[in-house]
């Protein structure tokens, strides 16, 4: 016997949450086969209870940390340092539970009317939330591309959940595509960075790629623009970036509405946070060479997609096009931190700006898809612009929520969405980018004619359906919470400035 | 090093040259002289019946598939085996979990039916 140590209990301490939800996704997965048909409620519950315990993982490791901190020892490293669990992974894990509780409780009505009420379906989400989090703390390429596959697996079968509707089916089958053609370009930019440094771990990545950098007197060899280009096609289309962006608005409107929300916040999420820490953390020596490319899908994607939004008349692809423009204004502040050397404000302005964009769009974007989802009932599948025609006089209160998501959406004062986007051009201002920062003021103004549109539907125009609309508790729940974190976030942004500065670690 | 890189380029021009000059050479030599039996598509000896692109169950699909998620599954299993001794416990508890992940599946998979041929 070797007796050797290959895990230290610190590397299961950090990686408790990820552990606890494959627990309960695979608990859900066995509980599904034992309950009737009338009980799949308590998959739901289950998966609440096993996000909440996740949760609880995050505290826990909070607490072990800041109880060593106090020892003068950092502990965040695991599993060899292929994963590490910073401030900065710990934020995104706890909006990924965030998108997923708020999506779960989505969820139960909407899949009983669609008659396709399977234990699967929490299963998997809790599953591709586990994927998100490796793709959050993972610090070493090829544990970051398995992370990314197993989100993008359980995502592909979740917008093909309705069976017996042709949208869903080929909205999977499109997103599968693509998905695939995408991942595999990405892992081509990632063996080539593989090639050139030798190793497939970020740090060493990032000093392989500045003493190449530094040889050739700061220009990047033909191979390293290649493995750069390549490797930021795969993030562009997991972002979803004009011109990376095609199989969005229709994964999104074909997939069950409830899932649609939770793509629009926890996967483009998980997608954020692997682009931040490879271009960030591994690629930083490199940030000269990408600016260029930044600043043209930043301006390519906010034109592209606020002008497609302004002539959509369903609210599934509407809010798919909102939700790329609102991509096209976080890479504004990615481009306001490459743009400058460290010591400057609008470094950390940028990436706070993208942070604390992600929080509340999480809020925002999946309470207007909540009331979306309620539209849907036995005989209407509610996704026109007209179905939510004379909302105010069907379902007053949701009408009004409906409002406050979508101004804040377009970024009105004092709700949440402003403040995203005050630090963002704030940023832009700050490193000198003021046409930029005019032209996505200017598409701003876009938004909001779009946005506009749905509540004039909603408030000027009479209903088709005049009966009430009956909403179950899990949603006025989910609504309750989005619509709370979006004011009170718009209210009192200083704590949750504070919070993001913190997962920064600025 | 990108001059490490030229014995492939070399290799890409010689099978560039070499495949269109013996399928000429081939085309100038050997005798021309169809016949039915010999344009016909080769299926084992018989003659071809039926349409080329004919429809099967779905079921083999699931087979495939269910195939391919075991099969994968020794592969992991057999780096495991080899170095047994050396991983010791720790290997043996980790397989063990692996191991039981992949039940669950299986009695899901049982459960759900897809290994009844019906």
């Amino acid at each position: 016997m070797g007796g050797a140590q290959y895990f230290t209990g610190t590397d299961y301490l950090l990686s408790l949450p990820i552990i606890l939800l494959t627990l309960f996704a695979l608990g859900i997965l066995l509980i599904d086969l034992m309950i009737p048909r009338e009980l799949k409620w308590v998959n739901a519950a289950t998966a609440f209870v096993g996000v909440l315990f996740a949760a609880g993982g995050l505290v826990r490791i909070q607490l072990a940390q800041a109880e060593l901190m106090l020892q003068g020892e950092r502990v965040e490293w695991a599993f060899m340092h292929s994963m590490i669990m910073d401030h900065f992974a710990i934020y995104f894990s706890y909006l990924f539970l965030a998108g997923a509780a708020i999506a779960i409780l989505m969820s139960v009505r909407y899949l009983e009317i669609e008659h396709e009420h399977h234990g699967e379906f929490y299963s998997l989400i809790l599953f591709s939330v586990v994927g998100m989090m490796v793709m959050a703390s993972g610090f070493d390429i090829v544990l970051i591309f398995i992370g990314l596959e197993l989100m993008a697996i359980s995502t592909y079968v979740l917008v093909g959940f309705l069976r017996s509707d042709k949208r869903s089916n080929e909205a999977a089958l499109k997103y599968l595509l693509l998905g695939a053609f995408s991942s595999g370009i990405f892992a081509y930019g990632l063996s080539l960075f593989y090639g050139l440094t030798g190793s497939t771990n970020l740090v060493n990545i990032g000093i392989g790629v500045q003493r190449e950098l530094t040889a050739r007197h700061n220009h990047a060899s033909p191979i390293l623009v290649v493995a750069l280009l390549t490797t930021c096609v795969g993030l562009f289309f997991k972002i979803a970036a004009i011109p990376f962006h095609q199989w969005l608005p229709d994964a999104y409107e074909g997939a069950p509405t409830s899932v649609t929300g939770f793509m629009s916040v926890a996967v483009k999420a998980a997608a954020w946070a692997m682009l931040l820490r490879i271009l960030i953390w591994g690629l930083y020596p490199m940030r000269k060479v990408y600016l260029p490319l930044l600043i043209f899908v930043s301006i390519v994607t906010m034109t592209g997609a606020n002008l497609a939004a302004l002539t959509q008349n369903n609210l599934k692809r509407l809010l798919a096009y909102s939700s790329i423009a609102h991509v096209g204004y976080m890479l504004l502040g990615l481009v306001a931190f490459a743009s400058v050397d460290y010591p400057d404000a609008a470094m950390t302005d940028g990436l706070k700006g993208i942070l604390l964009y992600l929080l509340v769009y999480t809020f925002m974007n999946l309470g207007a898809f909540a009331v979306v989802t309620s539209l849907r009932q036995r005989d209407v599948i509610g996704d026109e612009i007209d179905d939510i025609a004379g909302l105010f006089s069907r379902a007053p209160t949701e009408a009004v929520l409906m409002l406050i998501f979508l101004l804040s959406l377009a970024g009105i004062p004092p709700l949440a969405g402003f403040y995203g986007k005050y630090f963002i051009f704030l940023s832009l201002m700050e490193s000198g980018h003021y046409v930029l920062a005019s032209l996505a003021v200017l598409y701003a103004v876009f938004g909001l004619y779009y946005y506009m549109r749905i509540a004039n539907a909603m408030f000027m125009r009479e209903a088709t359906d005049k009966t009430r609309l009956p909403i179950s508790v899990a949603m006025k729940f989910a609504l309750g919470v989005s619509a709370v974190a979006t004011v009170y976030i718009g209210i009192f942004p200083e704590r949750f400035i504070k919070l993001v500065t913190w997962s920064a670690g600025l | 090093m990108p001059q490490n890189y030229i014995p492939i380029f070399i290799f890409i021009a010689v099978v560039g040259i070499l495949i269109p000059i013996t399928l000429l050479a081939a085309k100038l030599v050997r005798p021309d002289n169809p016949n039915r039996a010999k344009l016909s598509p080769y299926e084992c000896g018989v003659d071809p019946i039926g349409a080329s692109r004919g429809r099967y169950t779905v079921r083999y699909y699931i087979v495939a598939i269910l195939f391919v998620v075991f099969d994968v599954e020794t592969i992991f299993l057999f780096p495991w085996a080899v170095k047994f001794k050396a991983l010791g416990m720790f290997g043996l508890i980790e397989m063990l979990i692996f191991l039981a992940i992949l039940v669950v599946g299986y009695v899901w998979v049982w459960q759900k039916g897809a290994l009844d041929w019906v």
